[in-house]
């Protein structure tokens, strides 16, 4: 069992994706599957990018064993107010600022999801919002 | 061979190293370390990019090639020569010039590569459409670039094209013209005129390819100096015509940046020069960029032209060719009358053997096949790296703290060859001088350690 926890800072989109990136090497170093590694690290691109877009700061708890890679992005921030809106395939809370910056196209959610075996999200408006992604190694 | 997996065309020279470690701290996939004063290269870790052979000031790194005398085994002999090689050549001298004299050295036959382009852009729109999937494509032209997803980004070797470059067609052509007059494969030497290390390493190596096709490799530097000397002396004007058939302005460029970008269709980037390309292919990891459709990627900055078996400036050679390629059409092209015919003729077999297998990822990230030894062994590597003090200096004779760590977890390094941890250990008394200086001397070597034995002062 391995933890590693990463910062995240809001509205630096110059870092956007550092934590993500730490991820990746991590995963390599241990010989996992590549077709899993993609997932994992799309799913935690995502959300990583999705905090650094809507929240003023969170950390990236990162939880690996040989069964399974746990994730979990804790932000500070306005959190979502309709989760199930926001699930929805090309619904995107990103602002227009974000949006010409390339980030958070309508991808968001949906794309954790499907990149994801366990998705969960909890979120209370004008705290913050936790997603919880987790993947497993042996299918 | 060096090593019963993988062939390197790189070789360090033990007699002319000297330990400088200059080629160590450029190397892409730190595929080389400092022992006993020579620099030693990592067989599976080298991707033959040849970025050590260019900073070597003593140039110990030699390109192995085949003794050119070795053509003459061969009843007909083609030079299968990339049009980098008569960019190499001032304008005074024409591409007649060379030939002419290139057949005075023994060669029967010239096939310029780049033909293969004409049935190589036809082969990759068809693949981009029958694997839509797919995306973004890699280009499978530079093996340099081939075997560094092999080993730093195993995921995305499904995404390189799996249709050989213009260099295994147009040898496939020539193979399939001389059967055709009935002269049997055995009699036909064909030798490529090498620009790089990594088309050498994937000749004798190939990936992809159960065996290659092609006889012999000369490098380009020797063969050009070779051919520039004749035609200074001779002031040769013996005009042969070549048998190659003129390229395409296309084909003529194929090699040089945006290359290949420029003919394909839908979003195609061209990246070229080793680290940029490991900075996009971070990004296409990531998923970051989901609109691209084809990616073409060279490990040489300004691609071919800059191959580090080139002798010209490279943007001037990027030139000519461009140059070339736009006076193609003015002047009407004389035919050789046995020369090789147009390689359109054989386009249908050409495409039906166009076909690679797969190509297996071989990672050298991986601190252990087995995923539980994997996490004891980064968490012993996390531990070491809190102990080291994260200069990268390389006095160790390793590039980086981090790469020692890693040798030390993986049993090729002890830690106390890095040399802040020594001084802590000669002050703690659980190490003695002597002990400090054999160390030193394992990994530089006496001469460099002891140049300072016999003076006083300075
Ligand atoms: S050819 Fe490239 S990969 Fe191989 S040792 Fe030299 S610098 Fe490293
Ligand atoms: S860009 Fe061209 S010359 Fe450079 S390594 Fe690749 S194939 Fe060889």
């Amino acid at each position: 069992m391995m933890h590693f926890e990463f910062p995240i800072e809001g509205g630096n989109f110059l870092k956007a994706g550092s934590a993500s990136s730490q991820l990746k090497k991590i995963l390599k170093q241990l010989n996992v599957d590549p077709r899993i590694i993609k997932r994992v690290v799309v799913a935690a691109y995502e959300a990583e990018v999705n905090v650094v877009a809507h929240a003023y700061r969170g950390i990236i708890m990162i939880d690996i064993d040989t069964s399974r890679i746990c994730i979990q992005l804790v932000d500070e921030g306005p959190g979502i107010p309709d989760i199930g809106r926001a699930m929805q395939m090309g619904f995107s809370t990103a602002s227009p600022e974000v949006r010409e910056m390339g980030f958070g196209a309508g991808m968001g959610l949906p794309n954790i999801k499907s990149n994801s075996d366990e998705l969960s999200i909890t979120s209370e408006v004008g705290k913050g919002t936790t997603v919880k992604i987790t993947n497993y190694l042996e299918q | 061979m060096d090593n019963n997996t993988f062939h390197h065309a790189l070789k360090i020279r033990e007699d002319l190293c000297i330990g400088c470690s200059h080629c160590m701290n450029v190397c892409p996939t730190e595929a080389i370390r400092v022992k006993n004063g020579k620099s030693v290269l990592i067989a599976e870790k080298c991707i033959d990019c040849g970025e050590c052979f260019r900073v070597c000031p003593v140039s110990a790194i030699i390109i192995d090639h085949d003794d050119f005398n070795r053509i003459f085994d061969y009843k007909y002999r083609v030079a299968l020569i990339p049009s980098v090689f008569t960019g190499q050549f001032p304008d005074e001298i024409s591409e007649k010039q060379i030939h002419s004299v290139m057949m005075e050295l023994g060669f029967t036959h010239i096939y310029e590569v780049e033909n293969g382009v004409e049935i190589l852009v036809d082969a990759i729109n068809k693949y981009a459409e029958q694997n839509p999937v797919q995306r973004p494509l890699i280009s499978s032209f530079c093996p340099a670039v081939i075997r560094l997803i092999q080993v730093k980004f195993p995921s995305l070797v499904d995404n390189i094209i799996r249709v050989k470059p213009p260099l295994d067609i147009s040898a496939g052509f020539i193979i399939r013209e001389f059967a055709g007059s009935g002269i049997p494969a055995e009699e036909v030497g064909i030798f490529y005129v090498t620009p790089c290390a990594a088309k050498i390493a994937a000749i004798k190596d190939p990936v992809g390819e159960s065996s290659s096709s092609i006889s012999g490799v000369i490098n380009m530097d020797f063969l050009f100096s070779k051919v520039l000397r004749q035609v200074k002396q001779k002031k040769s004007d013996t005009c042969a015509i070549p048998t190659s058939g003129e390229l395409t302005a296309r084909a003529t460029c194929w090699s040089l940046t945006n290359g290949e970008a420029s003919q394909l269709s839908g979003r195609c980037l061209a990246i070229d020069e080793i680290h940029n390309v490991i900075e996009f292919l971070e990004k296409i990891e990531n998923e970051e960029l989901n609109d691209i459709d084809y990616l073409e990627l060279r490990a040489c900055d300004e691609s071919c032209a800059g191959g580090v078996l080139t002798t010209s400036n490279r943007f001037l050679t990027a030139d000519r060719l461009r140059n070339r390629a736009t006076n193609r059409d003015k002047a009407p092209v004389q035919k050789h009358p046995e020369g090789f015919r147009d390689i359109s003729s054989e386009k249908q077999f050409l495409e039906d053997n166009i076909s690679i297998d797969p190509i297996k990822p071989r990672s050298i990230l991986m601190l252990d096949e087995n995923m539980a030894e994997a996490m004891k062994k980064m968490d012993r590597v996390n531990r070491i790296m809190m102990l080291l003090p994260m200069v990268d200096c390389g006095i160790c004779g390793a590039p980086s703290c981090q790469a020692l760590a890693q040798d030390i977890v993986q049993n090729n390094a002890k830690i106390h060859q890095c040399i802040f941890i020594q001084k802590i250990l000669e002050q703690k008394g659980e190490m003695s001088l002597e002990e400090g200086v054999s160390v030193m001397q394992d990994i530089w070597g006496f001469s460099k350690t002891n140049k300072y034995r016999d003076l006083k002062g300075i």
